[in-house]
């Protein structure tokens, strides 16, 4: 009996290493901190990598574990794909850092790729997109759009990507009405339907006729078109969800970096870097500029040309909240100061958790 | 025409010991079809969810990593739950403990020596039972619902542990990003065999032991019971009733306090903003599978690992949606209390208007 049984698993084994052998010449795996359905970061994750197994024709597998908590449970999940013969694993949120540095040190031979964090190793690169870069042409629009002054906020976690956002969203603002005011509500969550439609109720009933969110559903945008007053997009383009309310949206375009790290690694070409690109390399992407009159679509087209030509939005002059200097007139802060940011800038009227 | 339960007078001994035997094999069932419905093949599917991960010892281990937080916090909610208290706020008690155990490493990095891991692990008991001691002298003195104030308290110490490694107790070399530093090796729990397993998995057998005879065989244990099922009666023995809520409490928060600690000395190794997957919610049903019996509870807790761990097997290999695991999970909960249900009632179709003769539970 006891032979019969383990004959069987044996095969059963054989079996599905076969298949996987034969199918493709690499596998490529993805560990997403959402639903793939959450139209926002991970539903994006998820379609650069369908736009990835597309470009290979079938010479890359794919395969992705969803709704992955950040705690002990993520390295479990990432330690299985390095078992499951994954040549490359993608692991797409800030907490999987350092299980994703564990899981590299025992299996050197399987590549990492750790979005938005800040460690690396000799088979972990990193890699994150330059979002504040389409906040700075969202203030803009917003100040241009918006005939209280006032914009509510959305943010997720005081961290140094949101902040550094927020900051770049008031910088674009400031540049077309000086007296533009930004009133921020932090929900304490990336996915909270619930949580983030009651933030958009309340910044509404506050006085801001614009919404902007740093948070990951199609809720806040939604409030916005029921409650009649202008919002927009974040990390895919929802126009579907308010036709009438979305200016635009912040598009993350993961597609062509996987299908390029994918390719390094089928090349044998692949080696560990830090990769942070933007509007110019087509990994942050505008949506198209509706319900706004043509000279302030006309402006941020202006505006992203400008970025894509090589423009820093964090250039300077720049003030801090507490009136010292960041940067003087037209020096541009480096990568390291807007990687790590955690101040505001002045005009913002909030005080930053800390 | 309505369908009515009718208190057996006396119930099958056999039957009350296969239940949980006959709820499995149900579950298993269902989740066949579901897979079959979904479209996948539901022999391999139902392979690579209930015996794969069983059968080779990389995946064992993680199983165990997973059921030990599970066990020992089920294991301090059956003494709650057996003496007629309801603690729902494990969840809490948990983190809490966590927190106070992770103290001295965070704060006091420099203070690294052999006494640093068993100090966390006492600090992370007492900080749970501590906080279980809120809702319990609440209770006593002005007569609050626990299962409110319990619940409640989870809230606090998720946005408690949230505020501390976003601000305070954030890594200095850390760029802003909200974790604790990595602590040092002499703050992590000794690791058994080749993953990830620590020795937490002796303590919790040990622990669910110790329980399960104080339960049986122990002055102690009696009064549990007679005070859970009876505290007219148990008053009567002189039991007191505030006194065993206190206990029950201090002894379920101490346990889940010590499970937050040994989690984050065991497999994290730091503090992040969040640390438990629900551990305290999921340790309820894993109390309530294993009959709130210590030793029933072991195994309770490894089916409901086997559970997370098959589902993120199906997922991985076959592309089965993760919805699927929780379905599966909801399916084993609703089994287990339909077949106690019907080995304490019997249905009855009833025609017509009233009910004569026996109790009618709709």
């Amino acid at each position: 009996m006891k032979n019969i049984l383990k004959a069987a698993v044996a095969a059963i084994a054989l079996a599905a290493a076969g298949s996987a052998a034969q199918a493709a010449d690499l596998k490529a795996c993805f560990i997403y901190v959402g639903p793939v359905g959450d139209f926002g970061w991970s539903y994006q994750h998820d379609q650069g990598r369908l736009a990835m197994e597309k470009h290979f024709a079938g010479k890359v597998e794919t395969a992705y574990l969803e709704s992955v908590p950040e705690g002990a449970d993520a390295e479990r999940a990432i330690e299985r794909f390095a078992r499951e013969g994954c040549g490359i694993i993608f692991t797409t949120s800030f907490g999987y850092m350092n299980p994703t540095l564990k899981v590299a040190a025992k299996y050197p031979d399987v590549k990492f790729e750790h979005a938005t964090g800040y460690k690396t190793a000799a088979n972990v690169a990193t890699y994150n997109s330059k979002f504040h870069e389409g906040r700075y042409i969202l203030g803009q629009i917003a100040a241009k759009m918006s005939t209280k002054g006032t914009a509510g906020y959305i943010g997720s976690f005081p961290i140094p990507e949101v902040v550094s956002g927020i900051n770049s969203f008031l910088l674009g603002a400031q540049s077309v009405n000086p007296d533009f005011k930004v009133k921020i509500v932090w929900v304490n969550s990336w996915f909270d339907p619930a949580k983030e439609a009651d933030a958009a109720k309340a910044l509404i009933d506050q006085g801001a006729d614009i919404i902007s969110q740093h948070t990951d559903s199609t809720a806040p945008l939604q409030v916005a078109a029921e409650r009649g007053v202008l919002g927009f997009g974040q990390a895919s383009d929802m126009i579907a969800f308010a036709p009438k309310s979305q200016l635009t949206s912040i598009i993350d375009e993961w597609g062509p970096y996987y299908i390029e790290r994918v390719q390094a690694a089928l090349d044998g070409t692949w080696e560990s870097k830090q990769t942070w690109h933007g509007l110019k390399e087509g990994h942050v992407v505008m949506a198209p500029y509706t319900n706004m009159p043509d000279d302030v679509a006309a402006l941020a087209k202006e505006t992203e040309a400008k970025i894509i030509a090589g423009w820093e939005p964090f250039t300077g002059p720049i003030t801090k909240q507490d009136g010292t200097e960041a940067a003087a007139d037209g020096v541009r802060l480096d990568d390291g100061a807007i990687l790590g940011m955690n101040w505001y800038i002045k005009g913002i009227d909030d005080k930053l958790p800390q | 025409m309505r369908i009515v339960l009718i208190k057996r007078s006396e119930h099958s001994r056999l039957m009350t010991g296969l239940s949980p035997v006959i709820a499995v094999m149900l579950t298993m069932l269902s989740a066949a079809l579901l897979f079959a419905v979904a479209g996948h093949d539901a022999g391999l599917a139902l392979y690579k969810f209930f015996i794969e991960p069983m059968t080779d010892l990389w995946s064992l281990q993680e199983l165990l990593v997973k059921a030990v937080p599970l066990v020992l916090i089920a294991c301090g909610l059956s003494v709650c739950y057996l003496s007629n208290n309801w603690n729902i706020g494990a969840e809490g008690q948990f983190v809490i403990g966590a927190l106070a155990g992770s103290v001295l490493p965070v704060l006091f990095p420099a203070f690294d020596n052999g006494l640093t891991l068993p100090l966390m692990l006492l600090f992370g008991a007492a900080g749970g039972a501590l906080y279980a001691l809120v809702p319990a002298l609440l209770k006593n003195r002005f007569n609050t619902n626990e299962i409110l104030v319990s619940l409640m308290l989870v809230y606090v110490a998720n946005l408690t542990l949230d505020y501390l490694v976003r601000g305070p107790w954030r890594d200095p070399a850390g760029f802003n990003f909200p974790e604790t530093a990595l602590f040092s090796a002499s703050a992590m729990l000794p690791t058994v065999g080749d993953g990830r397993l620590s020795i937490s998995l002796y303590i919790a057998i040990a622990i669910a032991i110790l329980l399960s005879l104080l339960l049986a065989r122990t002055l102690k244990g009696f009064e549990i019971r007679v005070l859970g099922e009876s505290p007219r009666a148990g008053s009567f023995a002189g039991f007191s009733q505030k006194r065993m809520t206190v206990f029950a409490f201090m002894v379920s928060g101490g346990l889940a306090g010590l499970a937050g600690i040994m989690e984050v000395a065991g497999s994290l190794g730091q503090l992040q903003p969040t640390i438990s997957p629900g551990y305290g919610f999921t340790a309820i049903i894993v109390a309530f599978l294993g009959r709130l019996n210590p030793l029933a509870i072991v195994v309770a807790g490894f089916v409901l690992a086997l559970s997370y761990i098959g589902g993120e097997s199906v997922q991985a290999s076959m592309g089965i949606s993760d919805k699927i695991a929780s379905v599966v999970q909801g399916m084993l909960l609703f089994f287990v209390l339909a077949c106690d249900t019907l080995i304490l009632y019997r249905i009855k179709l009833q025609f017509g208007q009233t009910a004569k003769g026996g109790h009618a539970h709709v």
